[in-house]
């Protein structure tokens, strides 16, 4: 009772005083506190993200090598992007990353959506299988990589005895890893493993915000399961379809860490990704000015492709 | 699951759509697990079933993958090993049985230690950091908001190993390099992204009203943060953090190029792993085994907000 009178009496005393008395007496302002909060992170991100961005740009127009430090600094202007862009191999490894990239994104949209429309039939039990459908997506990509190389060997490997047994074959009549026509595959085949579920969860976010009275009405006008589909759950879905695909599109043209541990970019290089050829020119030949033009070339691509993507996909939602 | 098909809504699928719909999950949930489920057999195998052909589903549980995970081995002449006391524990027996004797410990425990300490002291920063910067964005009318917060984004789009080619040579000048401390603000600066976007959703999701109440009440926008938006905000935080432990714990590119022994991970130790002649792959296992399965309990914990953590928050039911 007292204290209820204590805090009325309190905010009556406020109501009077006028606001930015108010603000005033009462600690920091809201400004200070804003920016108080705010920059840790930002001086985070500049110390760790913009400023070694800002020397990579820099390095990129040098013949600096990190494994000589002490060599003289030459200014070479744009001389490494001009050889970047028309060096075949590294327009190989686009190819590479652009087959890996579109195959398994594909793959895992369709795989994906369609897995998400079966469980939103809601069947019983659908909570607890799709947690366990989720559980690939959560580990490391390194562990993953690491345990389908087991799984790809040719004498002792359960892939391979699983596709010997369906096929008929003989199971080391094939080298998943060591081919060069099969390992570009068998590298989305673990993508596709592993997310696949990412996409699903997405799709399944899409279809359950459709609102049941559409369907309803749907029924109504005798519009057939077909029709429906077409014409209300794939288009409203759409937006969350896109969404699934600019994430992993993003993320797997970054792909680095799974396809080292498999295929290390080999044989030869019919699995070098961009990435791995990037890592190879910086931390194997040390060719830091180059890998650095190299890097930058990337950013601005993904962050490039990212933004046209982003509008395409505003302007789908606001549809 | 009776027949009264009548006291459902139109669009209530049927209980046979039902029944279909869920068979072809679940084959497909059981075929997604099998690699999963196959290299968890495989760490309790004895590295000869664990590479017999065909693969061996029944077998004698072992524990020698884990032994070898755990330890060094050195190859002695069994007259040398009958010269030796009584075999200490059960991996120096197992060892002893291969003609070999236990030399001292691996180096995956060490690792696994520094996969700890940095998942932690990384999620921890990246919390706090996120927790504040989230509420200011949230709370505040701040200049250039929307560009401020497509620059912490994007900040992500970078390829990790693009960002480790200047990071390589920044530690290395001031003395960063394969250190806990490096890799400890280098996953903080990578999750802090995830933590500002996912925490921003979650506090817009309080009403302001109640920290406009408790300031009538004579708190400061101070106190009202911490004592009423923080306790209310405890189940993002939660999942938040959750999300950034995994990324940290998991992370494989910039540990395998910026750290070599100090301060190595797991991830990056796990897959060299090698036996006598070639890789060990029960050790190997035993130690992926281990390594997954805080994964596989943290997912089961956050089920409800993993669409909102692996989309950064753009979608939240």
């Amino acid at each position: 009772m007292n204290e209820l009178s204590a805090s009325s009496r309190i905010a009556y005393r406020a109501a009077m005083v006028r606001p930015g008395v108010a603000r005033r007496i009462r600690g920091l302002s809201d400004r200070t506190l804003a920016w108080l909060f705010i920059t840790p992170t930002i001086v985070l991100l500049l110390a760790i993200n913009i400023f070694p961005l800002l020397w990579t740009i820099y390095l990129s127009f040098t013949n600096y090598r990190a494994n000589r430090p002490n060599a003289p600094v030459i200014w070479l202007g744009a001389d490494w992007y001009q050889s970047i862009l028309t060096d075949p191999d590294v327009w190989a490894a686009m190819q590479v990353t652009a087959h890996f990239v579109i195959w398994t994104v594909v793959i895992e949209t369709v795989i994906g959506f369609g897995l998400a429309f079966l469980i939103d039939k809601k069947f019983r039990g659908h909570g607890i299988w799709t947690t366990i459908i989720l559980l690939p997506m959560m580990l490391s990509p390194a562990v993953v990589g690491n345990f389908w190389t087991f799984l790809y060997q040719p004498q002792i490997g359960l892939f391979n005895y699983v596709v010997a047994f369906f096929t008929g074959r003989d199971a080391s009549s094939f080298q998943m890893l060591g081919d060069v026509k099969l390992s570009p595959w068998a590298i989305v085949i673990v993508d596709v493993w592993m997310w696949t579920p990412y996409v699903m969860l997405i799709c399944l976010a899409g279809l359950r915000s459709i609102p049941d009275y559409i369907y309803e009405a749907a029924e109504v006008d005798r519009a057939s399961k077909w029709r429906q589909f077409w014409s209300i759950t794939l288009p409203m879905a759409l937006p969350f379809i896109m969404l699934a695909v600019l994430f992993r599109g993003i993320e797997n043209f970054k792909m680095f860490d799974m396809v080292n541990l498999l295929t290390g970019g080999g044989p030869g290089s019919t699995t070098e990704v961009a990435s791995i050829t990037l890592k190879r020119a910086a931390f194997e030949s040390w060719r830091t000015g180059y890998s650095s033009a190299f890097a930058i070339i990337l950013f601005v691509s993904v962050f490039g492709l990212a933004n046209i993507y982003v509008k395409a996909l505003n302007k789908v939602k606001s549809r | 699951m009776t027949s009264a098909n009548t006291a459902h809504s139109v669009v209530e699928p049927s209980t046979g759509t039902r029944r279909l719909a869920g068979s072809i999950v679940v084959l497909y949930a059981i075929i997604t697990m099998i690699p999963l489920v196959w290299i968890m057999l495989t760490a309790f195998k004895s590295p000869d079933d664990a590479i017999s052909y065909p693969p061996k589903v029944t077998f004698k549980p072992s524990l020698e993958g884990f032994c070898n995970l755990f330890t060094t081995r050195s190859r002695q002449t069994p007259d040398f090993i009958r010269s030796l006391g009584p075999p200490q524990g059960l991996c120096d027996s197992i060892a002893r049985s291969r003609n070999m004797v236990v030399a001292g410990p691996s180096n995956y425990a060490p690792r696994f230690v520094n996969s700890l300490i940095i998942a932690f002291g990384s999620t921890v920063l990246a919390v706090a950091l996120g927790t504040l910067a989230a509420y200011g964005f949230s709370r505040f009318r701040v200049p250039l908001k929307g560009d401020l917060l497509f620059f912490i984004l994007s900040t992500r789009m970078m390829p990790p190993i693009a960002v480790a080619i200047p990071i390589y040579l920044m530690y290395r000048t001031v003395g960063l390099s394969d250190t806990r401390l490096g890799m400890i603000l280098l996953y903080t600066s990578v999750n802090v992204s995830l933590a500002v976007w996912l925490l921003k959703g979650f506090i817009d999701e309080i009403p302001r009203e109640y920290e406009e109440a408790a300031m009538v009440d004579g708190y400061t926008r101070f106190q009202a943060f911490v004592k009423v938006v923080l306790p209310q905000a405890t189940t993002g935080i939660a999942a938040t953090a959750i999300f950034c432990l995994i990324f940290a714990w998991n992370e494989y590119a910039f540990a395998v190029l910026l750290t070599s022994g100090n301060a190595q991970t797991a991830p990056p130790f796990i897959p060299i792993i090698i036996g006598e002649g070639g890789q060990d792959w029960p050790a190997v296992a035993a130690g992926t085994t281990l390594f997954v399965v805080p994964i596989v309990v943290f997912t089961v914990l956050l089920r409800k907000h993993l669409l909102r953590g692996i989309t950064f928050g753009a979608v939240r039911k």
